[in-house]
């Protein structure tokens, strides 16, 4: 599905360094060209939204790292000092901080965005798989950049969240200690989780060109769910998907600086202004709030081991999901009974989501038993039996006649 | 923007801030009551008299026990701060003593204080400012106004997001230090060196109620009263936490006109693409 490629510079010397690296005609047929479907909405605009998020991280972290001293005794007065001294380091930090948020923001929607439409299925059960190991590169990233600043939820999360390995039966309590690289969260931790902190967003930017890669091949899935057929189902990527693409992400824009401007410090932890301390516990261990399903459904598990085999389950889980929704239809759309399972799932995470922030007592446990039931239920039962008992309505016959109006019996 | 699309991005809403605000300690007392500080909303800014009077009340109460490490002479003349002026900064800075050393013979010594200083700490140690306070620690109050906040249950939270409500730090200071009573309810006992406050966690706080009327001595008029020195203490607490405060929120109405500007700008020109393929 690439794009024409018989792209032609108009100037001699860019004709000459084409001939021998081809690389504006790969630019041409990728983001020029390369066709896409007519009626993609806007939920389609979050992957570029992922792409800037992801590069807004890395230029801010770049500078944040020419400031940042990563020690036990430095760590905290060097945040303070980019927040105080260093030019805009205010700025450069809140939007880093802010920016971790917003990359969850849009990488969720972009998740959900693929389950509803059935972006997983063939042929792009590889693109999908690479979505889920971007997803994990960046939790990996956010943990350990939240660590950096070692304040009191610096501190507690990462005792706690590193921990969880001395759940794996034998060599459990010696993995926790090679992680650590010593007895307890301390120095050594803090500056490799630094040096990984620098390292993941780059292997995340690899995984994204690969991620690309495979797309472009396969072409992008659409709200109907059907396969492109002629031209007619298509507009060339620029100006039709750019323009689009654009307005969102201003959009996208307006609500980050609203965070970043008028109240950086929302999304974060007061106790994270509280220098760490190893000998004073908080009152309540949260984690940032892009984690809090996974971390309720670790803790809805009465057993340690079971836990985090649950909570690396259910984000595992979802690499299989082309093999478990097993239906021919992919857009939820045209699948009645989908698309209201989709809508409970999605009810389901936000109760994750609002129980991990309870303390671990009395019914907040019951109910964290029963979504994390549920959400293991939805892709292991219920997707599976769905398709084969669901009915799927009639779809209709082109993606041009979808959009242009021949729309067959309203589903 | 059908059903559905409303109905998601409800959910992304919740689901990224459900769980944010509702986050923190639930122990804690009563919540503090909201307070009206000339810092909040979209054109927030320091009130410069105010600035200077809880300074004075920092400088003739809380610096008896409590250090401001972060915070440099030199920042009290920026500009959204508190308006000293070069001179009035290198005479305040002179009044404290500064470590410095070693010196050729190797000898640490004191000097009089330089702008660029910062303040310096009140006692050598943790142990020693602990030793003095019967085991209790008085924090340093450098970044204590971003540092404490209180729970805003569902949809409070939600709300403040719209409103742009960030102020449940000083909301709690200022509830902290106005929050002494006479004495423990019936059944709670104190320690001597312990007294009642409403908000603190756990109520036992052994810090001794720092204020009182009359205390600081006001020269513009203002009220010498509890309330008003903590108003005033707070509001400078606030600007220590947050020096850059005032830059921040003025950029960010130049960021917002440019972006809502720009995105009209971007919908049109995708709306005269979009038209012919329609
Ligand atoms: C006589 C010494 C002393 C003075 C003067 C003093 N404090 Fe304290 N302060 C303490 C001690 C001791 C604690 C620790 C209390 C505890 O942990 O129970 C404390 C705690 C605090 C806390 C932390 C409360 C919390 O939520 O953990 C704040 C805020 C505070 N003081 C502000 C002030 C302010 C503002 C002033 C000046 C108006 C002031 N203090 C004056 C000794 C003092
Ligand atoms: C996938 C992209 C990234 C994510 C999701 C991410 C996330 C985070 C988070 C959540 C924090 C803690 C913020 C706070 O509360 O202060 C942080 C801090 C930090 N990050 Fe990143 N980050 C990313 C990329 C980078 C890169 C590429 C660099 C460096 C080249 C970097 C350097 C830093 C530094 C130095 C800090 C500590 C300073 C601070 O706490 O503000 N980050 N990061």
């Amino acid at each position: 599905m690439s794009g024409s490629s018989n792209f032609k510079p108009k100037s001699a010397i860019l004709q000459w360094t084409e001939r021998r690296l081809p690389i504006l005609g790969l630019m041409h047929s990728s983001f020029v060209a390369y066709p896409t479907p007519r009626n993609l909405n806007y939920w389609w605009t979050f992957g570029g939204i992922l792409s800037f998020c992801l590069g807004v991280q890395i230029i801010t972290g770049i500078v944040l790292a020419m400031h940042y001293t990563p020690t036990v005794a430095g760590a905290f007065d060097s945040v303070e000092h980019i927040m105080r001294d260093v030019n805009y380091g205010w700025l450069i930090r809140y939007v880093h901080a802010n920016g971790a948020s917003m990359f969850f923001i849009a990488v969720y929607i972009h998740i959900f965005r693929g389950l509803y439409y059935g972006s997983y299925k063939e042929p792009r059960e590889i693109l999908w798989i690479l979505g889920v190991i971007i997803f994990l590169l960046m939790m990996a990233t956010a943990f350990m950049g939240y660590v950096l600043p070692w304040g009191q939820m610096s501190f507690w999360g990462a005792t706690v969240i590193t921990n969880l390995f001395s759940a794996i039966p034998g060599i459990g309590p010696k993995v926790v200690e090679f992680l650590w690289g010593g007895y307890s969260v301390d120095q050594p931790t803090l500056q490799r989780f630094f040096s990984l902190h620098y390292l993941l967003p780059f292997m995340i930017a690899g995984v994204v060109v690969l991620h690309i890669w495979a797309l472009h091949e396969v072409g992008q899935n659409n709200p109907a769910g059907i396969d492109v057929k002629s031209d007619k189902d298509t507009v060339p990527f620029t100006p039709y998907a750019t323009a689009k693409d654009n307005f969102a992400m201003i959009c996208f824009m307006i609500f980050f600086a609203w965070f970043v401007f008028y109240i950086p410090n929302y999304l974060g932890h007061a106790d994270n202004y509280i220098p760490a301390n190893p000998l004073q516990t908080p009152t309540h261990i949260v984690p940032e709030w892009y984690f809090l399903p996974f971390y309720a459904i670790l803790r809805a598990i009465p057993s340690k081991l079971g836990g985090v085999i649950a909570m690396f389950g259910s984000i595992a889980l979802l690499a299989f999901l082309p093999w478990l929704d097993r239906a021919k239809t992919r857009s939820a759309k045209y699948r009645p009974l989908f698309k209201q399972f989709f809508w409970v799932f999605v009810l389901c995470c936000i109760g994750l989501g609002w129980l991990g922030a309870k303390p671990a007592e009395g019914g907040y446990v019951i109910a964290s038993r029963i979504l994390t039931a549920y959400y293991f239920i939805h892709f292991l039962v219920i997707l599976p039996l769905l398709s084969y008992y669901e009915k799927p309505s009639p779809l209709p016959a082109s993606i041009a006649d979808s959009v242009l109006g021949k729309q067959p019996a309203k589903a | 923007m059908n059903k559905n699309t409303l109905l998601a991005l409800g959910i992304v809403a919740a689901i990224s801030f459900g769980s944010a605000g509702s986050a923190l300690a639930a122990e804690a007392g009563p919540q503090p009551p909201r307070q009206k500080w000339t810092f909040s909303g979209p054109f927030g800014h320091y009130d410069k008299q105010q600035l200077q009077r809880g300074f004075k009340v920092y400088r003739e109460v809380c610096q008896a026990c409590h250090s401001l490490k972060l915070v440099a002479f030199r920042t009290l003349g920026q500009p959204g701060a508190l308006g000293f002026s070069e001179g009035q900064i290198k005479a305040l800075a002179a009044e404290y003593q500064i470590n410095d050393g070693p010196n050729d013979s190797g000898e640490m010594f004191q000097r009089a204080g330089r702008p660029s200083d910062y303040f310096p700490p009140i006692f050598a140690n943790e142990q020693a400012a602990r030793a003095t306070h019967n085991g209790a620690l008085p924090v340093d109050l450098s970044v204590i106004a971003k540092a404490r906040t209180y729970e805003v249950g569902f949809p409070g939270f939600l709300i403040d997001i719209v409103r742009q409500y960030q102020e449940n730090g000083v909301d709690y200071l200022h509830a902290l230090l106005t929050g002494y009573e006479e004495k423990a309810p019936a059944g709670e006992t104190l320690t001597p060196n312990q007294f009642w406050n409403k908000y603190f966690p756990g109520h036992k706080i052994s810090m001794r109620p720092p204020l009182e009327d009359k205390r600081v001595e006001y020269t513009d008029g203002s009220p010498q009263t509890v309330d008003q020195y903590a108003r005033d203490v707070t509001a400078f607490l606030m600007w220590a936490a947050e020096p850059h405060l005032e830059a921040r929120k003025r950029i960010g109405f130049q960021v917002m006109i440019f972006l809502i500007v720009f995105a009209g700008l971007a919908y049109f020109t995708k709306k005269k693409i979009w038209a012919s393929a329609h």
